[in-house]
């Protein structure tokens, strides 16, 4: 029985050497790794698109899966705090704790918008190092790649130069790929929207949309019928064009006020798989732009 | 004259001295603009960096240091419950006047409030505290413990005060229950909560399915266990769980448990006996406790997506067998016809509930559980066997409705209806209306 056990531990062991085992919290950072690593790694994507990234469980896969992980990946900013730190700590896995190299936080890398003036719960559901969705400007992804570059090297150097040759592949097509939507998204600049969460900071910092406000009352609360009552008479002074939603955000009010606003309700992906032409990270954006510019019709 | 000359020239030093620092003043004045144009190069140069934001420098943020830099997580679990009973809680379950019977607050209480604070100790070791607040002021220790953090391998070892790692149920707080009250056979054969005093090491398998494994000794502290206090252990646990995911939408966990306990002593007031004595009698038992036990839980949500729709069921079944010696009626000395006699007693009792919580839209909840215990045929010693009840030919059962209401994620308000058929010929209905808060750091919660 021991042997049996020591020739399983083994075989574990031996197999989790072969390539480094990568969880993300997000999607979009699984999309990134595969940029960066392409074959060299094994990933596992706690979420999907059409989950909130905030309310999860920390069922059991997602504890197995942490366990042998060589890195974990994810947004932080407190993004996940109701969920990746009781996954991490039962996980047994002391590679991955937060401050050890297997461990990994995008949002350290970008510039943080939203970071509220005061903490108040009474203020709705905020996070104190500022607006989390940084997913939504694509030039976000060109620091961050870098760092997470640097970190695969760092924990897999045998394979520096294919990771700083990925790197530097994926900066070039990047780079040319944001003048691209920059380019594409032009017409969009100035736009006036309203969002169903205040989930978008980062993209109207890039392409220059003016939010007027949120359907949801405060953050994280549903939004209420007086709340869209107020938010519609508000619509008829400062009309708007579009009301945005994120795939994983239940369409109903949005539609609600899009009909009576006489204004467009625009699904954007949010992260990759958000919807069936989002892939990965180029035809994420590329999909987000297309939507928006429908949205302007 | 001349010797005076070094003297007046000392005196006129520090006027030449100012000559000199004029120049070196201008001097300064253009390293300054010097200075001042080059930072208001780099003002550019940054502003310009931003606007592109790309590759910006990663933020540096430096909180002003103090002594509360260190703060642990604190967070204070506010729940207060109404409850409205027809029968007298006091009376225990029919067939189980010799296990707990937690009971319920009549009236207006102040229930599951609770002060938590845990934070990591150093890069080893994380310390959780928890502190029930009694209604009659004070606090009293839930949970006290340290857990490893850097063993690896899938280890943690837990020391302290902690609750059972068995079933499913039992590591659950209290401020996340589903129910305002624990299923009945939690809360007859663990007294709501197994705790222990003790130390715990859970392994979890390096596998893609969870598979985890875990042993706890400690020394009996709550019921069934008798407070051992001598060297070595007083009761032991063993668990192993399992689960996965099925697609997105759907997944699972399932375990297995077992409990032993040394029991000695144990003393049970009011029990029913063959006499109908007024009031029941007292009754010592010493001998073994062996508790089995099996749970499992499934959950679904379309999408995976809990915030919106969510729905759970959960099932658990446990079977204690109890061996040793009864000693009837300790607290009367010389009364007829015979206190105080010794002889053999086994019974093997079960119980399980079963339930399922709906989340029908964001923000409510509807809940439906259904508890069933068996008290089972005791062998009860020749000496007792015209005192001892043996068999109570009675199954105690409940069914319950419950319906909250979540204005965030840290608020929750409660209704729940019961009709408690638990004590044979004492059908009770019962109204609970509950609020349980939270302020502070909040956790996370488990699966």
């Amino acid at each position: 029985m021991k042997k049996i056990l020591f020739v399983v531990l083994l075989f574990a062991s031996t197999f989790s050497h072969a390539a480094l085992n990568i969880f993300t919290c997000e999607p979009e950072w699984a999309a990134l790794a595969k940029e960066l690593a392409a074959d060299k790694i094994n990933i596992y994507s706690a979420t999907t698109a059409l989950q909130d990234p905030h309310h999860i469980e920390a069922r059991p896969s997602l504890i197995a899966r942490a366990r042998g992980a060589d890195l974990v990946v994810c947004t932080g900013a407190q993004l996940e705090v109701a969920w990746l730190p009781l996954v991490l700590r039962t996980s047994g896995n002391s590679k991955i704790q937060p401050g050890n190299s297997g461990y990994f936080e995008a949002a350290l890398y970008v510039t943080m918008l939203g970071i509220p003036a005061r903490l108040d719960r009474a203020d709705g559901d905020f996070h104190a190092s500022g607006n989390s969705h940084i997913q939504t400007d694509a030039r976000n992804f060109l620091p961050i790649a870098d760092a997470l570059s640097k970190r695969l090297i760092q924990l897999d150097p045998a394979n520096t130069a294919f990771y700083h040759n990925r790197l530097q592949s994926f900066t070039q097509a990047w780079q040319a790929a944001l003048l691209r939507w920059e380019k594409q998204a032009a017409p969009l600049k100035g736009t006036p929207i309203i969002v169903h969460h205040n989930g978008f900071p980062y993209l109207n910092n890039w392409l220059e949309l003016k939010q007027i406000t949120t359907l949801e009352p405060k953050p994280g609360m549903e939004p209420s019928a007086a709340h869209l009552a107020q938010v519609l008479a508000q619509l008829q002074r400062t009309p708007v064009r579009m009301v945005l939603r994120a795939a994983y955000h239940n369409p109903k009010s949005s539609q609600w006020i899009a009909e009576r606003a006489n204004i467009t309700a625009v699904m954007l992906p949010y992260t990759v798989g958000g919807t069936s032409s989002a892939t990965d990270l180029f035809t994420l954006f590329d999909d987000t732009i297309q939507r928006l510019l429908a949205g302007l019709k | 004259m001349f010797k005076y000359a070094p003297f007046i020239m000392a005196l006129f030093a520090p006027l030449s001295a100012h000559a000199a620092s004029d120049e070196d003043l201008r001097n300064l004045g253009e390293q300054i603009k010097q200075l001042q144009d080059h930072q208001q190069q780099r003002i550019l140069q940054l502003e310009q960096q931003l606007q592109q934001n790309v590759a910006a420098p990663p933020q540096n943020v430096r909180p002003a240091s103090s002594e509360a830099a260190f703060n642990p997580a604190i967070s204070l679990i506010l729940g207060g419950t109404y409850g409205n009973l027809k029968q007298d809680p006091a009376t225990p379950a029919t067939g189980f006047a010799m296990s707990a019977n937690p009971g319920h607050e009549q009236g207006f209480n102040l229930g599951e409030s609770e002060l938590v604070i845990e934070a990591n100790i150093d890069p080893q070791f994380r310390g959780t505290g928890r502190f029930a607040i009694d209604p009659a002021g004070g606090l009293s220790a839930e949970e006290v413990h340290v857990q490893t953090s850097a063993l690896g391998e899938g280890l943690t070892l837990k020391m302290g005060r902690f609750l059972s790692g068995l079933g499913y149920l039992n590591e659950k707080h209290a401020h996340t229950w589903d129910f305002v009250d624990q299923p009945l056979v939690y809360a007859a054969l663990w007294d709501n909560q197994l705790s222990e005093d003790g130390v715990q090491i859970k392994w979890l398998a390096p596998a893609t399915m969870f598979i985890e494994i875990g042993g706890e000794i400690g020394r009996g502290r709550s019921f069934p266990g008798t407070d051992r206090v001598k060297n070595g252990s007083g009761a032991g646990v063993l668990f192993a769980h399992m689960g996965d995911d099925i697609g997105f939408e759907h997944n699972w966990r399932a375990g297995i448990s077992l409990h032993q306990t040394r029991r000695v002593n144990a003393i049970s007031d009011a029990v029913p006996d063959l006499l109908n004595t007024t009031g029941g009698v007292s009754n010592s038992f010493t001998g073994d406790s062996r508790t089995a036990g099996l749970d499992f839980i499934w959950k679904y949500a379309p999408n995976g997506n809990v915030r919106q729709t969510h729905f759970t069921f959960l099932g658990e079944y446990f079977r204690r067998k109890e061996s040793g010696l009864l000693t009837y009626d300790t607290a009367t000395a010389t009364a007829t016809p015979t206190p105080n006699t010794t002889d053999s007693y086994a019974v093997t009792q079960s119980g399980w509930y079963v339930q399922s919580i709906y989340k029908f839209m964001r923000r409510w909840r509807a809940g439906l559980r259904y508890d069933r215990l068996d008290s089972g045929t005791a062998q009860v010693g020749a000496s007792n066997a015209t005192n001892v009840v043996s068999d109570y030919h009675y199954s105690p059962t409940r069914k319950t409705l419950m319906l909250d209401y979540s204005p965030s994620e840290f608020s929750r308000l409660r209704l729940q209806l019961a009709q408690d058929n638990s004590r044979q010929g004492l059908p009770d209905r019962q109204l609970f209306v509950q609020y349980i808060m939270s302020i502070g750091a909040h956790g996370a919660h488990q699966y």
